[in-house]
């Protein structure tokens, strides 16, 4: 069996509806746990006191913000490359839920930073970049509906994301390449003598999962309100002709 | 109290309360769209049906 079975419609919305039940469940089996631990059961931290409360939903959305911008330019790819209409869509279905991850990063990094650093907002490297790419969603959104034409949308937007992914890059890696910024190093680390401590780490890494598969979730719903409304349109369009 | 988290009280629920009401929206709205595209589509094949 080859993945691109999956890029036939059909098959996609066969799968997926055997799917959705399943990781429904587990993402409220790890996501309501996830967060229920981060904000009632961890101790507060020597160096952020209680603001340590803040990674549980910071880090995981911070994380997907990039992730997702990625796997919109590994389906680009696919589409620009081999013309599969379920990848394109699939890249229009995950815009949203990335662009609402980067806001969430945003927001919640600008709480943080006030009682830290002093501030909502520093022009620094890492903050920056993140606007930037919460401003190409936003594009990569607003050019999707702009262009009637969905083959058209779709290879433009393609293009787009190619551009924007060398800011999804820098979101990732701004820490490291400049070092002047407010912003610290990276939270998640699978050296044990770089990430933070167990105690912290254990229900972080239980909200990152279950940010996962939230992800997963509302991408394959989304996907399917797409599929379905092409196909909405293509029998409009059938209609208006006869 | 469970809520109060002193100094950082603002920081803490400030930021647990616009995640999870981005969440929720991000949700709600996922939902909503995909059973209004469903009910369309069903209506557009019945009714395409219909007239042959």
């Amino acid at each position: 069996m080859s993945i691109w079975e999956y890029a036939n419609p059909v098959k996609f919305m066969k799968t997926s509806g055997f799917l959705l039940p399943w990781l429904v469940g587990l993402t409220v089996l790890t996501l309501v746990p996830g967060l229920v631990w981060g904000f009632f059961f961890t101790p507060l931290a020597a160096e952020f006191g209680a603001t340590v409360k803040v990674i549980y939903v910071h880090v995981p959305a911070a994380t997907f913000a990039i992730n997702i911008w990625v796997m919109m330019l590994v389906t680009s790819l696919i589409w620009l490359i081999r013309r599969h209409h379920v990848s394109a869509l699939a890249a229009k279905a995950a815009a949203p839920i990335g662009m609402v991850m980067t806001l969430i990063a945003l927001i919640t990094g600008a709480f943080w930073g006030q009682p830290m650093w002093g501030t909502w907002w520093e022009w620094d490297p890492r903050l920056t970049s993140f606007l930037i790419l919460f401003l190409f969603y936003l594009g990569y959104m607003a050019l999707w509906e702009a262009i009637e034409n969905p083959d058209t949308a779709a290879d433009l937007t393609g293009v787009l994301c190619l551009v924007g992914s060398v800011f999804a890059l820098l979101s990732r890696y701004a820490a490291m390449f400049w070092n002047q910024g407010l912003h610290q190093g990276s939270t998640l680390s699978l050296d044990k003598e770089e990430h933070i401590a167990d105690v912290f780490w254990q229900p972080l890494v239980l909200t990152i999962v279950g940010f996962g598969l939230l992800f997963v979730t509302l991408l394959l719903l989304r996907t399917r309100t797409e599929i379905r409304a092409r196909r909405l349109s293509a029998l409009e369009q059938r209609e208006r002709m006869a | 109290m469970m809520f109060d988290f002193g100094k950082y009280t603002v920081t803490i629920l400030g930021s647990w309360g616009v995640t999870l009401a981005l969440l929720a929206g991000l949700i709600m709205l996922t939902l909503v769209k995909g059973a209004r595209v469903k009910r369309a589509l069903a209506a557009q094949e019945e009714r395409m049906k219909k007239n042959g």
